[in-house]
């Protein structure tokens, strides 16, 4: 909802305290988490926080959150999907150019982050592309899953391809660990029935095969 | 191998591959009159909607003498021209300095790579990063957006490209395209007092120099450097100053309304308005602009938007006597 959006990012700072409340405790949950088995633990961990972050922020359940570093302004709301903005063509007043009636997602984010403990250290750190790979899945359980992995020092994924975009944005993957990650995806992040929420109701039980037919479908935005 | 200068015509296969000039980042010849000191001048050229490469030579006949380099748009404003690529291939075969740009709007992370690529290896030596218009102000507003990348994520992109040699895979390269990136800032509008930090983000990413949008507010912009100076960024990255002259006041009023990012003081449109020959007076104006800013310190040169004015430009730096200075200070 953009009012609740809207009063987020004005209450930033006490927005990303309860915020990272909730990261800190599934942060901590890591070992039980890993007990219980990461895949198992997707579905439900994306359909709340779906829900907790669709209400606060309308958050498009990218997978990827950046939020404490873009002023509690979620990115996936600016229409070019900018990860590190604004754009050259802000209207007066802070006017999306694209989306005239709506205030720039980016204006707003600044705003947000200059109301926050270190939040203007945050936003200037430059962040990756969006992975579509991990549309849908939850973020949560990833920085969970990213914080553990860089204590395990990496070790065990030798995937070059994020070993080396998250060289070339290292800052971005200190401060924001699944803007970037390196550790294993669980195969359940990457399925098909967890992109979609109405075609999981017809895949239930069915384990993914793997990478290649999870996220193929690109999803229009809207 | 010596490496080749840009500037002499160049034929991918005969003088390939470019390499860049020691100390330096490329071949380009805007480089090297930056890091020389010289005020340098840019100028946009207008793509001409054609497969006829003698079309791209006569747009860039007003310009080539008078430029350190062209920039070859990239479908801006989201309407269809010939090609940004296309474009530079052929400026660089003739000895131009040329700034490829590419913005994120149309191509994903796969085909820019790539392009980067197919352009070192066809001669460029300057890259502008932009984020891009939306298309819906464009001539097809049904076109589907991409914005894979945004302008920042795209310029430490290319930067890894160049310093690692890699691609964002992680895959080898045989050869790093020895480029000087760019990218853009449009200090006049919201938000005003971000702006700045914005640049110095632009410079983390991996931009070497700054082409800024049309810069009609001095004071604004004057202020925006101020903060650009007292950061220290003016030491990091060289910075050009966008300008460009105005038909008439109908046209200001258009492009504040219909062009995105466009901010046109009123007291600029009256001054329009009052002239008899409000052409002759939208050229005597940007001549003044570019007068103040080369006064304001941390400016690096002026880059000139002279939409279908093209004409011009060769007065206007004649008048400003930026190239004098330039012989007679050699
Ligand atoms: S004006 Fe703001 S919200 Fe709109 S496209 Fe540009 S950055 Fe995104």
């Amino acid at each position: 909802m953009y009012a609740v959006r809207r009063f987020a990012v004005r209450r930033s700072s006490g927005f990303l305290r309860i915020y990272r409340m909730f990261e800190g405790i599934i942060v901590f949950l890591d070992p039980v988490l890993r007990l219980v088995g990461y895949g198992r633990l997707e579905r439900p961990f994306a359909f709340l926080e779906r829900n907790f972050k669709g209400l606060l922020f309308d958050c498009k359940m990218c997978g990827q959150c950046v939020l404490s570093s873009t002023g509690m302004s979620c990115p996936m709301n600016c229409p070019k999907t900018l990860r590190n903005g604004p754009c050259g063509g802000v209207r007066p007043g802070g006017f999306c150019e694209v989306k005239p009636e709506m205030r720039c997602v980016w204006v707003e984010a600044w705003d947000g982050a200059s109301r926050m403990p270190e939040g203007l250290e945050r936003i200037r750190v430059v962040q990756p592309p969006v992975n579509r790979e991990l549309e849908g899945s939850s973020s949560w359980l990833r920085v969970a899953r990213e914080k553990a992995a860089s204590l395990r020092q990496m070790r065990e994924t030798p995937d070059p391809s994020r070993h080396m975009l998250a060289r070339a944005f290292r800052r971005a993957r200190q401060i924001e660990p699944a803007a970037a990650p390196i550790a294993a995806e669980p195969n359940a992040a990457l399925a098909e029935h967890s992109v979609s929420e109405r075609t999981a109701v017809f895949t239930k039980g069915e384990s993914a095969a793997g990478k290649n037919n999870g996220g193929g479908n690109a999803k229009k935005k809207g | 191998m010596a490496s080749f200068h840009e500037r002499e015509p160049f034929d991918p296969i005969l003088n390939g591959p470019l390499l860049a000039l020691p100390g330096h980042k490329s071949a380009s010849f805007l480089e090297r009159t930056l890091r020389k000191g010289q005020f340098a001048v840019t100028a946009e050229l207008n793509p001409p909607d054609s497969a006829d490469p003698r079309d791209v030579l006569k747009a860039a006949e007003p310009l080539a003498e008078v430029t350190d380099a062209i920039n070859a748009t990239d479908a801006s404003g989201a309407n269809c021209h010939i090609s940004s690529m296309g474009i530079c291939s052929i400026l660089n075969r003739a000895g131009l300095g040329t700034v490829l740009q590419i913005s994120c709007r149309d191509r994903n992370r796969i085909a820019i790579q790539g392009d980067v690529l197919g352009a070192a290896a066809m001669g460029v030596g300057n890259i502008l990063c932009l984020t891009g218009d939306g298309v819906g102000v464009g001539d097809q507003p049904g076109a589907r957006p991409v914005f894979d990348f945004d302008s920042l994520s795209l310029l430490r992109t290319l930067k890894t490209m160049r310093d690692e040699g890699a691609f964002l895979s992680g895959r080898k390269l045989t050869m790093a395209p020895p480029i000087f990136l760019g990218a853009a800032e449009n200090p006049c509008i919201p938000p005003i007092e971000w702006r700045a930090d914005r640049l110095e983000k632009k410079v983390r990413a991996g931009a070497d120099f700054i082409q800024t949008n049309y810069i009609f507010d001095v004071e604004v912009f004057r202020r925006f450097m101020q903060r650009v100076c007292d950061m220290g960024l003016h030491e990091k990255v060289f910075i050009l100053a966008g300008v460009g002259p105005l038909a008439s006041a109908k046209s200001a009023r258009w492009m504040r309304s219909n062009v995105p990012g466009i901010h046109i003081p009123d007291s600029i449109v009256e001054r329009l308005e009052k002239a008899e020959k409000p052409g002759e007076e939208g050229k005597k104006l940007c001549i003044d602009l570019i007068r103040q800013i080369r006064e304001i310190p941390g400016v690096h040169g002026v880059h000139i938007m002279a939409y279908r004015r093209e004409h011009l430009v060769g007065e206007i730096i004649e008048d400003t006597g930026i190239l004098k200075e330039r012989m007679t200070a050699k």
